[in-house]
């Protein structure tokens, strides 16, 4: 209705890159583990994490070539789960 | 059209009969029908077990059970009434039915995902009805199922938060189906705002069903692993917090609240502009107050827990928002009273429970401003007055709406239509019932009588005496309402298509409706609530 099926079906070389990608990604968030970088430690590692999420999201899962609804669908969850986090460590952070 | 057969004489997928055609149908309408049974039978044994919570609190001391068998009782009125009842009896029952017919398509976007969510849905009432007889019985923690109690205690929780579980998984798949059927089955003419409000109620409380329930889901496993592993989630002594389970638990609890809402309010949408002959007040506005209710009643949930020793910022905070949520729920109500201003206004037993649900739920609003003011509501949290607002949102506003749901729909989903004066007769002593019963708890709760008590002191007797006459009352209608509706299959005065004058899709085709529901292609109308035709008709008979 909204977002008309248009197809879009990737090749393995395609797939194969992201592949390797995240395979390097996973090496980087093993290689990041042994540097000392104190408050930064777990930063570091989330924000190597994401990145593989959103090859997963992008590529994997196709949302790269999805229409706007499912787009914006899935935003708004992402959306919902920062507000749920965020609202409740607050609470933590001000007790 | 008449000689159409109807869904009930053709199986879908074609073929089947007998049982089967029912426990295999990818049929949106035999499901919504299924769901009606096995909800009604959900609902009638939570009432008969709040009814004899109240006769126990009618006096003082032992009346008819012990403190334990008392505990256990509130619990399990609290989850069956909850996950089994309120939660899916709108969107289940009606919004199966309904939704795919008022976007005028043949059926939900998933057929078969939809007939596993019935059955996951059976399949936690079951674990439900085992976890009473399992282990050391049903658990004594309330519906809220709280820590540290819930993991240290002895009884069979571990079993009934898997229940729930299931249960979440059922309306999460809901909301998924209703979602994609909105965006991708809809007539591709309709646009988005030529959809009938009810079916954009259900798309609203669709997203909460999806966003919101894998939270609770997850919060469940974790009370599970915290009484099998002790692992410390939720303990101060390994480093845990237990706020954090409140915080789990309302971040779903509250939205829940709105799932169980707002599929009630998209009915009162639907019955308000028919009854009064006249087009919505406002459609745009009660389209977007159902989308802002579900996105700011999602933000709210710690107003839930301003005693708890959460910090002063986020009570301030949470008490804030809170206070948005009124907006869009006064929104709704000014635009159905302003709908029946100068309106055309016929009486009908859905009309009645609908103008019964705009008194009670404002009254349920209102109260809960009392208890969203941070003020106001360290005065009476966990008193009476809580339980008593509550009921005034949940039974007084859903259930009142799915009442009035059930006579607005009845004809059409049955093809037969049922005495108005039984049906009035229910539905006064209902609410007279309902006064009576909720009014004293709210007064009780002022006073300072604590909720979930087994025993109180003297001063109390008299407005629990009230609340329990009251209950008895409550009772009486109910069973008048569904024993009129459940003779209507004996009485056999058959339905036209359109018994109501009503414009939106459902009322252009046979009742009950046929298989694929639409026999030609639906017409679809510019305005879903525009009554110029049902009124030159209605004048052309009268001539």
């Amino acid at each position: 209705m909204d977002n008309q099926d248009t197809g879009h079906i990737l090749s393995y070389s395609q797939l194969a890159v992201v592949l390797v990608i995240l395979l390097a990604l996973t090496g980087v968030t093993v290689g990041v583990s042994y540097i000392h970088m104190g408050f930064f430690n777990v930063p570091v590692a989330l924000a190597v994490a994401c990145l593989k999420v959103t090859f997963v999201l992008l590529f994997f899962m196709h949302l790269k070539y999805e229409g706007r609804v499912i787009v914006l669908s899935f935003l708004s969850t992402i959306t919902f789960l920062i507000i749920m986090i965020g609202f409740t460590f607050w609470d933590v952070a001000f007790r | 059209m008449t000689a159409t057969p109807s869904f009930y004489h053709q199986s879908a997928p074609p073929g089947l009969t007998g049982i089967k055609a029912w426990l295999l149908t990818h049929d949106h309408k035999r499901l919504g029908l299924m769901y009606l049974g096995a909800v009604f039978f959900w609902f009638v044994l939570a009432m008969i077990l709040g009814l004899l919570l109240r006769t126990e609190l009618m006096s003082q001391g032992r009346t008819i059970m012990g403190s334990g068998m008392y505990n256990s009782m509130f619990t399990l009125h609290g989850v069956i009434m909850i996950f089994l009842f309120v939660i899916p009896a709108i969107p289940a029952i009606f919004g199966n039915f309904f939704l795919p017919i008022q976007l005028g398509t043949d059926d939900v976007f998933f057929p078969r995902l939809n007939l596993f969510s019935w059955y996951l849905f059976m399949f936690g009432g079951l674990f439900a009805i085992i976890s009473l007889f399992a282990g050391d019985g049903f658990p004594d923690t309330g519906w809220t199922f709280y820590v540290p109690f819930s993991v240290q205690n002895s009884k069979n929780v571990g079993l009934t938060v898997t229940a729930a579980f299931i249960l979440g998984m059922s309306s999460m798949l809901t909301g998924l189906n209703f979602v994609t059927t909105f965006h991708r089955m809809r007539d591709k003419r309709m646009g988005l705002m030529q959809i009938p409000l009810f079916t954009w109620s259900l798309y609203a409380t669709a997203w909460v069903q999806i966003l919101a329930t894998p939270v609770i889901s997850i919060t469940f496993v974790l009370v599970v692993l915290e009484r099998f592993l002790s692992i410390g989630l939720f303990d101060p002594a390994k480093g845990g917090d237990p706020i954090l389970y409140q915080h789990l638990f309302w971040m779903y609890s509250h939205p829940a609240v709105y799932i169980m809402i707002l599929p009630g309010m998209g009915v009162i949408s639907e019955i308000i502009p028919v009854f009064s002959r006249k087009s919505i007040f406002g459609y745009k506005a009660i389209v977007w107050s159902s989308m802002a209710i579900a996105i700011a009643g999602s933000l709210v949930w710690a107003h839930h827990m301003y005693t708890s020793g959460m910090s002063d910022v986020s009570v301030f905070v949470f008490s804030l928002l809170t206070f948005l949520v009124a907006i869009p729920s006064a929104v709704k109500v000014f635009s159905w009273v302003a709908t029946m201003y100068k309106g055309s206004i016929e009486m009908t037993p859905p009309l009645l429970l609908a103008l019964m649900f705009i008194y009670l739920f404002s009254v349920g609003g209102l109260t809960g401003l009392v208890l969203g003011a941070v003020g106001t509501d360290i005065h009476v949290h966990d008193t009476h007055f809580v339980v008593s607002h509550f009921h005034f949102v949940m039974f007084g506003g859903t259930g009142f709406a799915f009442f009035a749901a059930l006579h607005y729909w009845w004809p059409k989903m049955f093809g037969i239509m049922y005495s108005f004066k039984a049906a009035y007769v229910g539905a006064v002593l209902t609410c007279v019932g309902f006064l009576f019963h909720y009014v004293p708890m709210l007064i009780l709760g002022m006073q300072g009588m604590p909720r979930r008590y087994y025993d109180y002191l003297p001063q109390y007797e008299t407005g629990n005496f009230l609340a329990g006459f009251g209950g008895y009352v409550m009772c009486l209608g109910i069973v008048i309402m569904f024993v009129n509706l459940l003779r209507s299959f004996r009485q056999k005065v058959p339905a036209p298509a359109d018994p109501w004058g009503g414009t939106t899709l459902e009322w252009k085709i046979p009742s009950p409706p046929p298989v694929h529901n639409f026999i030609e292609k639906p017409q679809i109308m510019d305005f879903p609530y525009d009554f110029k035709g049902v009124v030159e008709q209605s004048q052309q008979n009268d001539r």
